[in-house]
């Protein structure tokens, strides 16, 4: 199988404090890898790194084949980032939105309006194109949030709690757009808090004190630990943690 | 061909990096005019500022109240109250005639002031070339107290050249002031530059650093951040529109000056604007700094309103004279840009001095400008990583 991701030893220092500790793990194509952990495990650190944010201390990274410490502006190109707010201009139309960002990521001006179409249509937006992103419930942005994320068809994507203060409903809806994504080939990177999302990836890694200490599929997670469910597995790990949340 | 193949593509991405600025500058300019308060203070508030100023708070005194005592009542002393009578600056309530009244009347009449002349003033200048006259002014108010004695002190002087161009002897009945280059102490002369150097760090640092505030406290900035677009270009296409409308609101301050509140552009209009551009780079980079610091648009807008404008407003000259103040704060005032910016203004617009002239001031403000974007721009990259 084909990697997306590979990851030796990537480890993030500031002064004393040791945010990640020498993690390694890889991620195939087309993959929804969750990656768990409980606040102030060292998750966003990571993520910071692999989006080509944050420089390593030590250790290596490729990302789309490229190398985080040393090509961020490729690894940058090839990837798509959605943050736990959405990150929508309100006062901005939805159709201004959309080519906003893909004019960011260089899709040129006629893939833009044509995209533009078949995405609306796809979401049912239709109606909604002129419409102010901060009129549209939150569920909707979310969607919008998301298709926008992807829209330069990028080879990985990296949700930063996608989920947060959705409703239930409005989840699982959205759950089955990183589906379809996944199936399209775009590999999937998400943190979340909830459990039962974690059921949902093809494999899931957890962090403890800035160090990976599970990574299997859910269902193997379950058997090792002699758990009924994520929640289980994550409170028994969470458990070892000496590290204060922040 | 390899050679080719690589100025190509970096044509090409170099394409692409511009397109992707220009959607950004756009972007900007959306911000703007859909926010009505951000248009309102764009538009409205450099014309408020300038008619408040100019009407409301003058410094000018007119119709100062004013007693006379002249216990010589000779052609002299009578040729000067005449002038004082004919001043619209002063209107003449009382002829006293004892000097014990005096004290009495400023309680009583809220006088400003009272002219007292000696015994014999004319033999005096005739004779000795000297006459003593006293001003005894109403200081609970310094700054007009000053103002009322310079009107006084110039009335004087006039007769005083008057009576020496007749009778070619040199006479001497108090220093001879003049004033130059506002002859009239119009008020307007000096609070344009100040309002100018208001406005434009109004626009230029508080609207751009409250502008990236805005964005991180959205979390639009780390999408941004995580996208191929470079942090410079993203940066700089937050400070062009704020520019572009700076340039706007230099235009609407001068014409306004010009033609509403009269106040002639006396030397070259291409220095002005010349000298004004390095002081909205200084602003502009000003405001990048505070929004390399700041989390959120409240502290952007505490910082901008706390930290620049009320030094701006108290220390700049533009309401109290510098060389008024405390030495502390007279070192403080060294370091605000606005003050460069209006002893400048007022050297090329009010003076109609030359570049020449402005050189101290010019080279102020290009190093306080370098030095700031050097430390946001540095702040900035340490920030994000």
């Amino acid at each position: 199988m084909e990697k997306v991701i590979e990851v030796q030893n990537l480890t993030k220092k500031f002064g004393d404090f040791t945010a990640v500790d020498h993690i390694s793990f890889e991620v195939y194509k087309g993959e929804i890898f969750g990656f768990l952990g409980a606040n102030g495990a060292g998750k966003t650190t990571a993520m910071r790194m692999l989006c080509g944010l944050l420089p390593p201390t030590s250790g290596k990274g490729l990302v789309a084949g490229f190398d985080i410490h040393t090509q961020s502006e490729e690894v940058k190109r090839n990837i798509g980032y959605m943050s736990q707010k959405f990150a929508l201009y309100e006062d901005l139309k939805v159709w201004e939105n959309i080519r906003l960002y893909g004019g960011i990521y260089g899709v040129p001006e006629d893939e833009i309006i044509k995209k533009t179409d078949e995405l609306l249509k796809r979401l049912g937006f239709e109606k909604e194109r002129n419409s102010f992103v901060k009129s549209l419930p939150l569920g909707w942005k979310q969607k919008l949030a998301f298709s926008v994320a992807i829209f330069h068809e990028p080879k990985i994507v990296f949700l930063d709690e996608p989920t947060g203060g959705v409703d239930p409903v409005t989840r699982r809806q959205f759950w089955e757009m990183i589906y379809e994504a996944a199936d399209r080939g775009i590999t999937v990177f998400v943190t979340t808090h909830y459990m039962d999302e974690a059921e949902y990836c093809d494999r899931v890694s957890i962090m403890v004190d800035g160090r990976i200490d599970a990574l299997d599929s859910p269902k193997n997670l379950k058997n090792q630990f002699k758990a009924n469910n994520m929640d289980g597995v994550f409170q028994q790990l969470a458990r070892r943690a000496s590290r204060k949340a922040d | 061909m390899e050679f080719f193949n690589n100025l190509r593509d970096a044509l090409q991405e170099r394409q692409i990096s511009m397109k992707q600025f220009m959607s950004f500058v756009r972007k900007e300019f959306y911000h703007i005019f859909r926010d009505k308060t951000t248009m309102a203070i764009l538009l409205i508030l450099p014309i408020l500022m300038l008619v408040l100023f100019g009407y409301s708070i003058s410094t000018e005194v007119k119709n100062s109240k004013i007693a006379i005592l002249d216990s010589s009542n000779d052609v002299a002393t009578r040729a000067i109250i005449e002038k004082f009578r004919n001043s619209e600056y002063f209107s003449v309530k009382k002829m006293v005639n004892n000097p014990s009244e005096i004290q009495d009347l400023f309680k009583k009449d809220r006088l400003n002031m009272v002219l007292v002349f000696g015994d014999n003033f004319y033999e005096n200048l005739a004779h000795t070339g000297n006459a003593q006259v006293q001003l005894i002014v109403d200081g609970s108010d310094p700054n007009s107290a000053k103002t009322i004695v310079t009107y006084a002190t110039s009335i004087i002087g006039a007769y005083q050249l008057e009576l020496s161009k007749i009778d070619k002897i040199p006479f001497q009945i108090n220093p001879q002031i003049k004033l130059l280059y506002n002859p009239q102490m119009k008020g307007a002369y000096n609070f344009v530059p100040g309002v100018m150097g208001m406005i434009l760090m109004l626009i230029c640092a508080m609207m751009t650093s409250i502008s990236i505030a805005r964005e991180k406290e959205l979390g639009t900035m780390e999408v941004l951040l995580v996208s191929p677009m470079k942090p410079i270009y993203i940066i700089l296409s937050k400070t062009i529109p704020y520019f572009v409308l700076s340039l706007v609101n230099l235009a609407t301050i001068l014409l306004l000056s010009v033609f509403l509140l009269k106040v002639p552009i006396a030397g070259s209009l291409f220095w002005l604007i010349a000298f004004s551009l390095v002081y909205i780079f200084v602003n502009l980079s000003l405001g990048l700094l505070i929004s390399s610091i700041v989390d959120s648009q409240l502290v952007a807008l505490l910082i901008s309103g706390m930290v620049l404008m009320l030094p701006v407003i108290m220390l700049s000259g533009m309401m109290f004279p510098v060389e008024n103040m405390p030495v502390f704060f007279q070192w403080i005032s060294q370091i605000i840009p606005a003050k460069w910016y209006i002893i400048g203004v007022k050297k090329i617009m009010i003076k109609g001095l030359g570049l020449s002239s402005i050189i101290p001031e010019m080279s102020v403000l290009l190093g306080m400008g370098i030095v700031l974007v050097i430390a946001s721009l540095k702040n900035f990259k340490y920030r994000l990583e």
